[in-house]
């Protein structure tokens, strides 16, 4: 009996947004008086961090720093339409209402601002800090808080922008499938290095790293939270979950986590990547969306090299210790 | 990180982190309101079963029993939740009338004064059930007289006439004829729980302005308004649905299971009523994962081109197909891989048996194609003698080619990211793959092959 190691590969798309029901996604963004802003939505955060991606667009349209949105979400009194959190859409389909909504707002801005500064618009430019300025005349500088205050108690304007996103419908052709069901794709390439127990048929995960080409990275620490999670959730499909452990029988089905079984912290591997970014063409600063490949990759990374260690193929998930056993045992038998 | 953005690729704070690790974060569940009712489910203990009486009797004189709901209660009972985007028929039910397609399907809805008495009064309604026979097999539900599921008379969901999302292009057949090698495999994968560590699970206020407030974990709270809207039968504007930090969803929040039934108790009661899942139900009542199974043939030249590949998918909806019909027609869009394939034909069917039944997660009818293809890729490479890199980068798209579904590939960066995780793990590529490009191959007699 040993101890086998083995490495695999997998090279995956990833088609993130969905369409095939128009699935839009809208913003409204308006100016207090102390010059924040506020982004109405009623997309939810799952805990993936949207509520932070989302200000960080809106900041970057406006030109005022992060700190200066505020996001309120996930209310259907005050936010405007959404189609939901899923599909890896809510980065890129939100991002761009949010552009849409930024630009109309900062326009807004820029206008009150030309008043004030007798300035032409086009001269105007605002520098990511929440300055507002002539271009080229540093003196001719005022806080994007001042004018928002000034919109409001002497010009009696708004500060206000509404965006939209949504890519028309796609209807399937019933014959050949013809369709235009996403956004864009993304991608992932995944190695994994496996060690098999030919004893116990116990698969430990050593390692998982990966290359991902995202488009751009709005929250780095963010990517890399989907990326430890994903592969944990990859890894977690791959060798251990199912509700129907001897599908397609009933019985046996998990009631609670002591039945269910999940990797913990301590089967959790080295987790590596590099992230590439070229920007797609429809996303916002060309964002593609992340969220869910993250933990396909890993899935058929692992299998593949529990095959390069022990020679035995199992295409069925999850690879449990009883079919490498098993696998090991027909392997022997057939050799023999 | 481009350099005229400013905070676009910067990790800056995330704006809840604090409020997470200090357990400030207000989730639905963390909200309660005076007089506030509990709902639990009476569920079928059988898998398929007709209904021929329920007893409520001993049920009502539980303390704390407040009152029941059953099918005829449901002002549009019968419903499916993509009907919003046009998906027919409406299959669904809210409670069930004549028939339980899956063993924990919802029967009779018990709102009592708190979760105990509601649970205690869940066990003393007594059913009237006789035993229908079962299918639990993707397969097995398709073949002549098997048990039927759905009231349309076969298993299938059906795609405008069709028993299966098709993709087509070119001729499989005649391409199997001339190619060198044939790769087959069959692909299972088990159905599996979304998991998140919030289960699913709302409250709903009545107002004094005769509006009702529902607080929800909803991954998508628009639709969870329209479809309660339409199953309740008011205008949307007497709903107002509010969210917050769901607690993860993994696509398991996006059923429109809870909202409906506990927003009708509210208007039943005049009270707040909560409705949330146990981990138990979580994972035995409310959607998983689809099982799958999935068939692929493969004609390969000599030289390790794919020119024909052919997917047979059969994806386990369970009783009601809820959102797999989609998931069906994304695998579909998706099911020949990044690569570039002359000649695909792809069947995906959404099968319905007598299981719980499944819906959107995390992949969403990708993960496991992606699954499928990865690993057969690995066979292919290994009996066409190359290794598994290799085997891919000839086969990868670019931008330009044609994908199965006829939708342009723009924005394939597959050769740039496998270029770049061999990279990563020193994986020393030959000069040839790593000299290639996604960019759109040169025009030529071939179509710009290799």
């Amino acid at each position: 009996m040993a101890r086998l190691r083995g490495t695999g590969m997998a090279a995956v798309n990833y088609p993130t947004g969905m369409n095939l029901g128009g699935d839009p996604s809208q913003a409204l963004i308006h100016a207090t008086t102390s010059g924040s802003f506020v982004v109405s939505l009623s997309a939810t955060d799952l805990g993936q961090g949207l509520k932070t991606v989302i200000g960080q667009i809106a900041a970057e349209t406006l030109g005022v720093e992060f700190g200066e949105i505020v996001v309120d979400t996930a209310d259907t009194d005050t936010g405007p339409h959404d189609m939901g959190t899923f599909a890896s859409r809510a980065t890129h389909r939100v991002g761009n209402a949010v552009i849409a909504a930024a630009t109309e707002a900062r326009q807004a801005l820029l206008d009150v601002a030309s008043e004030e500064l007798e300035a032409a618009v086009e001269d105007l430019e605002i520098d990511g800090h929440g300055n507002l300025m002539v271009k080229g005349v540093p003196s001719r500088s005022v806080r994007v808080a001042d004018i928002a205050a000034l919109a409001q108690f002497k010009y009696g304007r708004t500060i206000a922008g509404r965006g939209s996103y949504m890519k028309p419908k796609s209807i399937v052709d019933p014959e050949t499938g013809a369709m235009d069901p996403d956004s864009t794709e993304a991608h992932a390439c995944t190695v994994a290095e496996v060690e098999v127990d030919t004893e116990t048929g116990e698969v430990t995960v050593l390692s998982i790293r990966s290359a991902y080409e995202v488009g751009r990275q709005v929250n780095p620490a963010l990517v890399a939270g989907q990326i430890e999670g994903g592969a944990w959730m990859g890894m977690s499909h791959a060798l251990y979950e199912t509700t129907a452990p001897y599908y397609p029988a009933v019985d046996h089905s998990p009631r609670d986590f002591s039945e269910y079984l999940m990797p913990g912290t301590l089967e959790m591997p080295i987790v590596e990547s590099v992230i590439l970014e070229m920007p797609s063409s429809n996303g916002p600063y060309g964002v593609k969306g992340l969220g869910e490949m993250t933990a396909n990759s890993p899935i058929p990374a692992i299998v593949n090299a529990i095959y390069h260690a022990t020679g035995v193929r199992i295409d069925e998930l999850p690879v449990t210790p009883e079919k490498i056993l098993r696998g090991l045992d027909a392997m022997a038998h057939a050799s023999s | 990180m481009s350099a005229d953005l400013n905070v676009v690729g910067q990790s800056v704070e995330r704006s809840d982190g604090i409020g997470h690790v200090t357990g400030r974060t207000r989730f639905f569940g963390d909200r309660s309101f005076p007089g506030m009712l509990h709902l639990k489910m009476v569920r079928s203990p059988l898998d398929h079963a007709r209904i021929i009486g329920i007893d409520l009797t001993d049920a009502e004189r539980v303390s704390g029993f407040v009152r029941a709901l059953t099918a005829s209660d449901v002002p549009h009972n019968l419903y499916t939740i993509l009907g919003l985007i046009g998906v027919e028929p409406e299959e669904e039910f809210v409670l069930a009338e004549d028939r339980v397609r899956f063993k924990g399907e919802a029967i009779v809805a018990i709102i009592a004064e708190s979760e105990a008495a509601a649970l205690e009064a869940v066990s003393k309604v007594h059913l009237d059930l006789e035993e229908l026979p079962a299918v639990f097999d993707v397969e097995e539900a398709l073949r002549p007289g098997a048990p039927i599921v759905t009231s349309w008379g076969n298993n299938t969901f059906m795609y405008e006439g069709h028993p299966c999302r098709r993709v087509r292009l070119g001729d499989v057949e005649a391409a199997f004829e001339r190619a060198d090698h044939i790769v087959e495999g069959v692909y299972n994968t088990s159905p599996i729980e979304q998991a998140p560590v919030e289960t699913t699970g709302c409250i709903a206020v009545p107002e004094a302005n005769g509006r009702y407030t529902v607080y929800t974990n909803t991954q998508a709270l628009y639709f969870s308004l329209d479809n309660t809207a339409i199953i309740l039968q008011v205008p949307g504007n007497r709903l107002h649905f509010v969210g917050g930090t769901v607690g993860g969803g993994f696509g398991g929040k996006v059923d429109v299971i809870v909202e409906p039934i506990a927003t009708l108790a509210a208007m039943k009661t005049n009270r707040p009523v909560r409705f949330a899942y146990s981990r138990s139900e979580e994972m035995q009542v409310s959607s998983t994962r689809s099982a799958w199974r999935i068939y692929i043939k493969d004609g390969i030249s000599r030289d390790g081109h794919i020119i024909a590949r052919k997917v047979t998918s059969y994806a386990d909806s369970g009783a009601y197909s809820r959102q797999t019909p989609y998931a069906l027609t994304k695998h579909a869009a998706n099911a020949a891989g990044p690569y570039a394939i002359p000649n695909v034909s792809i069947d995906a069917y959404c099968v319905y048996t007598n299981r719980q039944p499944t819906s959107a997660m995390r992949g969403f009818g990708v993960t496991m194609a992606s699954f499928a293809l990865e690993v057969q890729m690995d066979k292919i490479a290994e009996r066409v003698g190359v290794d598994p890199w290799t085997i891919r980068f000839i086969n990868a798209y670019r931008n330009g080619d044609m994908k199965p579904h006829r939708k342009l590939a723009e924005d394939a960066t597959l050769i740039e990211t496998m270029q770049a995780a061999a990279a990563l793990v020193g994986h020393v590529l030959p000069d040839d793959l790593r000299a290639m490009t996604s960019a759109p191959r040169d025009a030529g007699p071939d179509g710009g092959r290799d």
